[in-house]
């Protein structure tokens, strides 16, 4: 049944009217995810109609829930106003914020994961590409045709957004449809973690084989290989970064050597002791799908 | 965005911790009436963003006016570790007793902020945490009700600070988290805090960095941006233009693409193909011809480039209209190298027909690892040609 978000997910996308907003609404909607609501404060009322579909826009999220019954909500608020809108949906019942939106502050990420955290919501993101569960619900930027046409039974994580295009039309070209795969973000502090979703993808029935795109830069992917030590399932495991220089942000917020923590060589030697199949190269990455699940 | 040590000082001192007097010279002159003011020993200390300045003879005390003037004449046009000194702080050196280490930055994995407290302070923190970590107090915050007192107890009392001095040292702690969080900074630092002989509890070194993205809203600070604090000649220009791009001087390869991860792995690839990566070059989400121009003068610019390697995964961009742009802009280059374009997405066989017949060292690749070692083949032959 994949995990996190499927055809029973009903999305909000708060800041629908707006220009990322509008134009990724459609193409979850053509997806054949289920938009009920959108919330702009300001522009209640209104109706945000694509290819025969009529979405109603909501003033606040707290209206929004209480009028279409949504559970998932996609975030593209600008960074001023970010921390805010997920802090609104969390308190307003949402379980699953998908947060999109690069650059918010580090001081206002801080607050927003310790506050939502108080009303059991989980964050994806920020500053990410959202995720998708093949054939069922799109939530975020994802290009839709990189996903095999079926569910099949790989599981992706990733910090990086155009890599993530990268391997999952990898797998896809070589016939390895995906169950979910989610773009985890680039910032220093992420409401969901590689650990978090590995536990998910762990009980998920669907997920045979979890592939983990890994970078520089703190050490979440350390944390992550601690826990594959015992898990049933095997894990291809892959490490950007490897010739960064140090002290120098590579692009995202989050991705950075800082004195001798958060190198590639802790976070391969962190893999490789846990016996996760390690890739050098993305394209070696479907063939050690193949191998871990027996083809 | 790093701010200089005597910026931080001043912004510390506007939260009314207490500091040494001290102040910016310019020049070896006013240096000369600052020591005069101040009427006693001071210290003339390099105002540059980067570390192991004292070790490069960036700080030297002075017993009068005069020798004020002779050191920071000394100390003014150096050269430390690329960056020349344009500004010394002129400051009290004052009798010292002990020196305490205090700091504030963000724990990643507690997703928290967290109070650092050492009474081995003047040297540096990272070190004492690798030899001595008994010696380091750290209390982490959450950042939805902030620093509370009996955090501030917790960490003086672990800390081992003398009990004489915790309702000057308590005062200074709460003081710098007010301008930690008001100045939206991720690391304020205070090192050494000094107790004097006298017994004054003093700021005399102080360390901040302020988020980039909060800068929308901390407009002061703004105006102590320096372009390219700590970037080089390549990357200042470079941010100046607004491209997010990273110099690895030395490196005979440039390279582009869309999206963060995506970037550092091509450099990754171009690495393991054999060549050595010159730049990370990211044009954003979606490719436009302006950006990839813009980028690829940017790239262009460090003459040990000796070809390009531009790897773009399209969701939604149209990658022919990529390919086409950067025909047209190739001849306008300021040097003209070969070019091996990946591209992958809507009409890449549109794209690789243009890339084809253009009649330009523009080589078409299906694929990451493919671009990587055609790039490095293409450089190999240039070299060997010329």
């Amino acid at each position: 049944m994949a995990i996190l978000v499927n055809n029973e997910s009903r999305v909000c996308v708060q800041g629908i009217t707006g220009h990322e907003g509008s134009f990724h609404a459609s193409a979850m909607l053509d997806y054949g995810t289920q938009v009920v609501c959108g919330v702009t404060p300001g522009k209640g009322g209104q109706v945000f109609e694509h290819e025969g579909h009529k979405v109603p826009v909501f003033d606040t999220m707290a209206q929004a829930i209480e009028e279409t019954g949504c559970d998932v909500s996609c975030v593209f608020v600008p960074p001023p106003m970010a921390a805010d809108a997920v802090s609104e949906a969390a308190e307003a019942g949402i379980e699953l914020i998908a947060c999109i939106t690069e650059g918010i502050p580090v001081l206002d990420g801080l607050r927003q994961y310790n506050y939502i955290a108080r009303y059991g919501a989980t964050m994806i993101g920020p500053n990410c590409p959202g995720l998708v569960s093949v054939g069922m619900c799109k939530v975020g930027i994802m290009p839709a045709r990189i996903f095999s046409p079926q569910p099949g039974p790989v599981g992706l994580i990733s910090r990086s957004g155009t890599l993530t295009y990268e391997v999952v039309n990898a797998l896809t070209e070589n016939g390895l449809g995906q169950s979910t795969c989610i773009g985890i973000g680039g910032d220093p502090i992420i409401g969901t973690t590689f650990l978090d979703l590995l536990m998910e993808f762990e009980e998920d029935p669907d997920t045979e084989v979890v592939v983990v795109i890994g970078e520089i830069g703190g050490s979440d992917e350390e944390m992550a290989a601690e826990f594959v030590k015992e898990m049933s399932k095997p894990v291809v495991g892959f490490i950007s970064g490897r010739t960064a220089p140090p002290g120098k942000r590579m692009g995202h917020a989050g991705a950075i050597v800082s004195g001798n923590t958060g190198t590639a060589a802790s976070k391969v030697a962190a893999f490789e002791e846990a016996g996760i199949v390690l890739a050098s190269l993305t394209m070696e990455i479907p063939g050690l799908v193949k191998t871990a699940l027996g083809k | 965005m790093k701010i200089h040590e005597y910026q931080a000082r001043d912004l510390l001192a506007s939260y009314g911790i207490p500091t040494n007097s001290g102040q910016v010279a310019r020049t070896p002159e006013e240096a000369k009436s600052i020591a005069a003011g101040i009427g006693k020993q001071v210290v003339i200390k390099a105002q540059v963003h980067t570390g192991g300045r004292g070790k490069a003879g960036g700080v030297k005390l002075a017993g009068n006016p005069d020798e004020a003037f002779e050191k920071a004449s000394a100390i003014l046009g150096m050269d430390i570790k690329g960056f020349t000194v344009d500004r010394v702080l002129v400051a009290d050196a004052v009798d010292i007793g002990q020196e305490i280490y205090l700091g504030f930055t963000i724990s990643r994995d507690d997703a928290s902020i967290v109070l650092i407290l050492s009474a081995a302070g003047g040297v540096d923190i990272e070190e004492v945490a690798a030899s001595t970590p008994e010696k380091i107090a750290k209390v982490l915050i959450d950042p939805t009700v902030g620093l509370q007192p009996f955090q501030i107890r917790q960490a003086m009392f672990e800390a081992k600070i003398d009990k004489q001095y915790h309702k000057a040292m308590g005062d200074i702690i709460r003081k710098l988290y007010s301008a930690y969080v008001g100045s939206d900074a991720e690391l304020a630092e205070i090192n050494p805090l000094c107790i004097t002989t006298d017994g004054q509890v003093l700021a005399i070194d102080a360390k901040m960095t302020i988020d980039d993205n909060a800068l929308y809203r901390q407009t002061e600070l703004l105006g102590l941006r320096e372009a390219g604090a700590d970037m080089d000649e390549y990357e200042k220009l470079a941010k100046e233009e607004g491209l997010t791009y990273v110099h690895l001087p030395g490196g005979n390869v440039g390279i582009a693409g869309n999206g963060a991860g995506l970037v550092m792995t091509t450099m990754d690839v171009v690495k393991r193909a054999g060549g050595s990566p010159n730049n990370f070059l990211d044009f954003g989400g979606s490719a436009t011809q302006e950006g990839v121009e813009k980028g690829l003068r940017a790239i262009l610019r460090d003459p040990d480039v000796q070809g390009i390697f531009i790897n773009v995964f399209g969701g939604i961009t149209r990658t022919d209209v990529v390919a086409k742009g950067i025909v047209e802009a190739y001849d306008t280059l300021p040097r003209q190298v070969p070019i091996v374009i990946r591209l992958t997405g809507t009409r890449e066989e549109i794209a690789k027909e243009i890339l084809d017949n253009c009649g330009k060292p523009l080589v078409f690749a299906a694929s990451m690892w493919e671009g990587a070692q055609k790039i490095v083949e293409l450089i190999g032959k240039g070299a060997a040609g010329a």
